[in-house]
């Protein structure tokens, strides 16, 4: 290239120019940006969120405490303890999951057997005070009812892959 | 079996064999491993699982590896692929009546079936039929069942034919129907009962006070030994962060062999009984009440010196738990006798103290645990012998199953479960008199007055022939122990063990007496047999002295004493009581003035002495409940503030070599000149300690206490 053409170019503010022309064009393209919290994006029903603890239609919990979730989670954050409830029948006492240590990796979920511990689509919750990251037995019912719709649409979604 | 050898072939490597051996002992020696759930190492061949298919050359059809004994030269292949297919289609047919219920089936990770049908099953079952299910036994407080998970290997039957000497559990039905069960409906009781549990490949048969509360991969096993009885039983204690979830055996072929006693397995639960204390009890204003370590601390040694310098140290008594540690006892000696007291005692439940000088260094069995087996005659002296230490009773057993002629001389003629060749009840108990026939009958003579005089029988007769006749050992049991002429009858078994040749032994009471013996918790002896030097009372003296000011280990006096109303009197009437112990009893909040919460043996490091002399040390395996604290910990620091010399120990260990580092006196050679003591006749029941309320961590065993044992126990003494 000529030291001209350059000379030219420089004087011009070509290179601006094509710069702008690319910030032109964006001002006219569909947006991306939403208008969170008002506006959210789409999740898949595979979202890994806030844990729940689900229920058998008639009311009785699922989960048996076979620790399998216990066993499986990589980051430690799961603690049971479990007894014979006075029906025989195997139940946790306590069923503890520390926010602070999951990483929502998703595999309690897929190591359970009687498909107790679910992830929801859950992902803006909080904490204010010190001990509010142990999510405990009731706290995880509690969500587990609440969303029960939710998370029984999201497995049915999913039903045909697993 | 002869010495020769012979050579087969396994997978293409040459084993060596003794001819008649089944193909699997070889296998399993050489670590080649066949699947298998019938047979085990410790019971009769049944050959009913058919998992453990191997080919043969020139068999026609797959052969049971437990049940096909080795011949010259055969040729075995373990893994080739007509193996394997049989072993999977064994293991095909055995699930399909086998429930997929292992995330809530407490086997579940530590299970045989689960880890065969890992290596030989298929990933889809084609059985599409209804599966069995089967009603559930109950088998009484120690034993949960499943039945509908049972593989009919039956070893639990096997198990209670061959060990346990008596048939609980039987099969029921044939083929398919087939179902293990007691036939008319009542619970297992056997004392080795819970052996069934590891017995057990699925789980059909469980732990019933740890059901449901733990699973197999998130324990510690942590090693240790067992606190009850005289044989110090290798166990393992399961602990899930930091509490005891459950006990199992650790074999040792010495010692327990793979058993394990219900009251070694079952006692753990005692730990954490309700009474279990969580801080030391200071006595204010008549009232027991928390404090602080610091403060109990000093309440003691201040209550310990004003007792001294007031009325000397001969007002000082303790009394040490025969399941008290070794390094326990040591500490506790040193500590009374730099307090100027000579008077520490652990045989709680004797009457008779005549004599104890000319005793052994320490109460043994005279020879290894595991030769009694091949003892070729037996005389068991006043022991309930499966209830004093069931698996002593077991080695017996297997004695007189191998043609031991076993005797017993018993107030009472308990159930043996063996074949007896002589057995003398004398209801009245009076064992110097039936053992003083047996010595005339040997030709020795009564060298005192002896009132009620037996005129020798047949059996006696029987007995001497019988104990002169080949290895013989002649055994003294807890009940001799206890007997008001105790030392009448060491003397007597003494000196018929001279005229037969037999050992003499003797089966002493609590895990330790042997080592707290040793470590000097005697009035008349110090450390390793030592002369002390400070004139100490036995317990019986104590009792009768009444001494003002007592230290008690681990010591419930209200049923750990032979003498419990002279006792209680005594600690009620003493000034300053320091009851070291893991729970508050009812009537330690009436006698004691400092309580100490200190360790029981799950928390503490320390050292047993078994009743053939062995040491064995285990360390702590559980966390402390709240404040308590190991007992060797509390009596070193208590000897520091009381200012011993040489009281610096850093750990249980230093205390234990410091004691096994003196020189251990010759003891128990001199001939004891006994003073004539009044005959006294004494009920059985009165030296009969039920099985379950030997020491107080067993009391505090609920499961073990709602067994048909213990309640019978109970409602014989009340």
């Amino acid at each position: 290239m000529s030291s001209l053409q350059k000379l030219i170019k420089t004087f011009s503010l070509w290179e601006l120019l094509m710069g702008l022309r690319l910030t032109l064009r964006n001002l006219f393209v569909k947006k991306i940006t939403i208008r969170y919290p008002e506006e959210k994006t789409p999740q898949s029903p595979r979202f890994r969120g806030l844990h729940a603890l689900r229920r058998y239609p008639n009311g009785e919990e699922r989960c048996i405490a076979c620790k399998m979730c216990e066993a499986v989670c990589p980051a430690l954050a799961i603690t049971i303890e479990s007894e014979a409830r006075e029906d025989g029948t195997r139940r946790t006492t306590r069923y503890d999951i520390d926010l602070f240590k999951c990483i929502y990796c998703g595999f309690c979920e897929e190591a359970c057997p009687v498909d107790a511990i679910v992830e929801t689509r859950i992902f803006e919750y909080h904490m204010e005070e010190k001990g509010q990251n142990i999510m405990s037995k009731d706290k995880l019912l509690a969500i587990g009812e609440k969303y029960d719709a939710m998370i029984a649409a999201d497995k049915a979604a999913d039903a045909d892959y697993r | 079996m002869s010495d020769e050898k012979i050579t087969i072939e396994v997978d293409g490597r040459e084993l060596e064999a003794s001819p008649g051996q089944m193909l699997i002992e070889v296998t399993d020696r050489a670590d080649i491993h066949i699947p298998r759930f019938c047979y085990h190492r410790k019971l009769s061949v049944a050959a009913n699982c058919r998992m453990c298919l191997v080919q043969v050359e020139n068999a026609p059809k797959p052969l049971p590896a437990c049940a096909t004994p080795v011949t010259p030269g055969m040729k075995v292949q373990t893994r080739n692929q007509y193996a394997i297919e049989a072993q999977k289609a064994t293991m095909e047919f055995l699930l399909i009546n086998h429930p997929l219920d292992c995330p809530i089936c407490d086997q579940g990770g530590e299970c045989e079936l689960q880890d065969i049908a890992m290596g030989f099953g298929r990933d889809i079952s084609r059985y599409s039929e209804g599966k069995r299910v089967v009603k559930d036994k109950d088998l009484g407080p120690l034993v949960s069942t499943n039945m509908t998970r049972c593989i009919h290997c039956t070893r639990c039957v096997r198990f209670g034919q061959e060990i346990a000497g008596i048939q609980e559990l039987g099969t029921i039905g044939r083929g398919d129907r087939v179902e293990i069960g007691t036939y008319i409906e009542r619970s297992v009781d056997h004392e080795l009962s819970g052996n069934i549990i590891d017995m057990c490949p699925v789980g059909a048969l469980n732990n019933k006070p740890y059901r449901m509360s733990a699973r197999a991969w998130e324990m510690e096993q942590r090693a240790t030994i067992a606190p009850h009885d005289c044989l110090g039983s290798n166990i393992y204690a399961h602990v899930l962060r930091g509490t005891v979830k459950r006990v199992v055996p650790q074999d040792n072929d010495a010692i327990n062999e793979t058993w394990l006693s219900d009251r070694d397995r079952f006692s753990y639960e005692g730990i954490y009984s309700n009474d279990r204390l969580s801080r030391p009890l200071v006595r204010e204003d008549g009232q027991l009440k928390p404090a602080s370590w610091e403060t109990a601390l000093k309440k003691v040694t201040e209550g310990l010196s004003a007792l001294v310098e007031k009325d000397g140290g001969e007002a000082l008594g303790a009394w040490v738990s025969p399941s008290a540690t070794v390094e326990e006892a040591y500490l506790a000696g040193r500590l009374l006798r730099h307090l100027g007291s000579g008077s520490i005692d652990h045989r709680l439940r004797r009457r008779d103290f005549r004599g104890q000088e000319a005793e052994a260094l320490m109460p043994t069995l005279g020879m290894p645990i595991a030769e009694v087996e091949s003892l070729e005659n037996i005389l068991v002296v006043g022991s309930n012998l499966r209830h004093e230490v069931p698996l002593l009773a077991h080695r017996v057993r297997k004695a007189a199953g191998s043609g031991a002629d076993v005797s017993f001389i018993n107030a009472v003629d308990y159930e043996y479960l063996f074949r007896v060749a002589n057995s003398i009840v004398d209801p009245g108990a009076d064992f110097v008199a039936v053992l003083a026939a047996v010595v005339e009958a040997a030709g020795g003579s009564i060298d005192f007055e002896l009132e009620n005089r037996q005129q020798g029988s047949e059996a006696h007769r029987d007995i001497v022939a019988s104990l002169k006749s080949g290895r013989a050992g002649i055994f003294l049991g807890h009940m001799a122990q206890r007997h008001p002429a105790y030392a009448r009858i060491l003397q007597l078994a003494g000196r018929l063990a001279e005229l037969t040749g037999a050992t003499l032994g003797i089966i002493s009471e609590g895990a330790n007496t042997a080592g707290v013996a040793y470590a000097g918790a005697l009035p008349h002896r110090g450390p390793a047999g030592s002369e002390t030097g400070t004139k100490g009372s036995d317990l019986g003296q104590m009792l009768a002295s009444s001494v003002k000011g007592v230290v008690l280990l681990g010591v419930e006096p209200e049923f750990d004493c032979a003498d419990d109303v002279a006792a209680l009197n005594t600690l009620a009437d003493a000034e300053f009581v320091v009851a070291m112990s893991p729970w508050i009893s009812s009537s330690a909040t009436e006698y004691a003035d400092v309580v100490l919460p200190v360790g029981t043996f799950a928390e503490t490091s320390g050292t047993y002495i078994n009743a053939e002399g062995a040491w064995q040390s285990f360390a702590g395996v559980a966390r402390p409940v709240a404040e308590a604290r190991p007992a060797w910990k509390v009596l070193r620091v208590l000897g520091n503030l009381l200012d011993v010399p040489g009281f610096d120990y850093a750990s249980s260990e230093a205390v234990r070599d410091e004691l096994r580092d003196l020189p251990a006196r010759e003891t128990g050679t001199i001939r004891a000149e006994l003073e004539a003591a009044a005959a006294v006749s004494v009920r059985a029941s009165e030296l009969d300690v039920p099985m379950y309320a030997t020491d107080p961590l067993v009391r505090r065993a609920q499961s073990l206490q709602q067994t048909l044992n213990a309640v019978q126990d109970w409602r014989k003494t009340a």
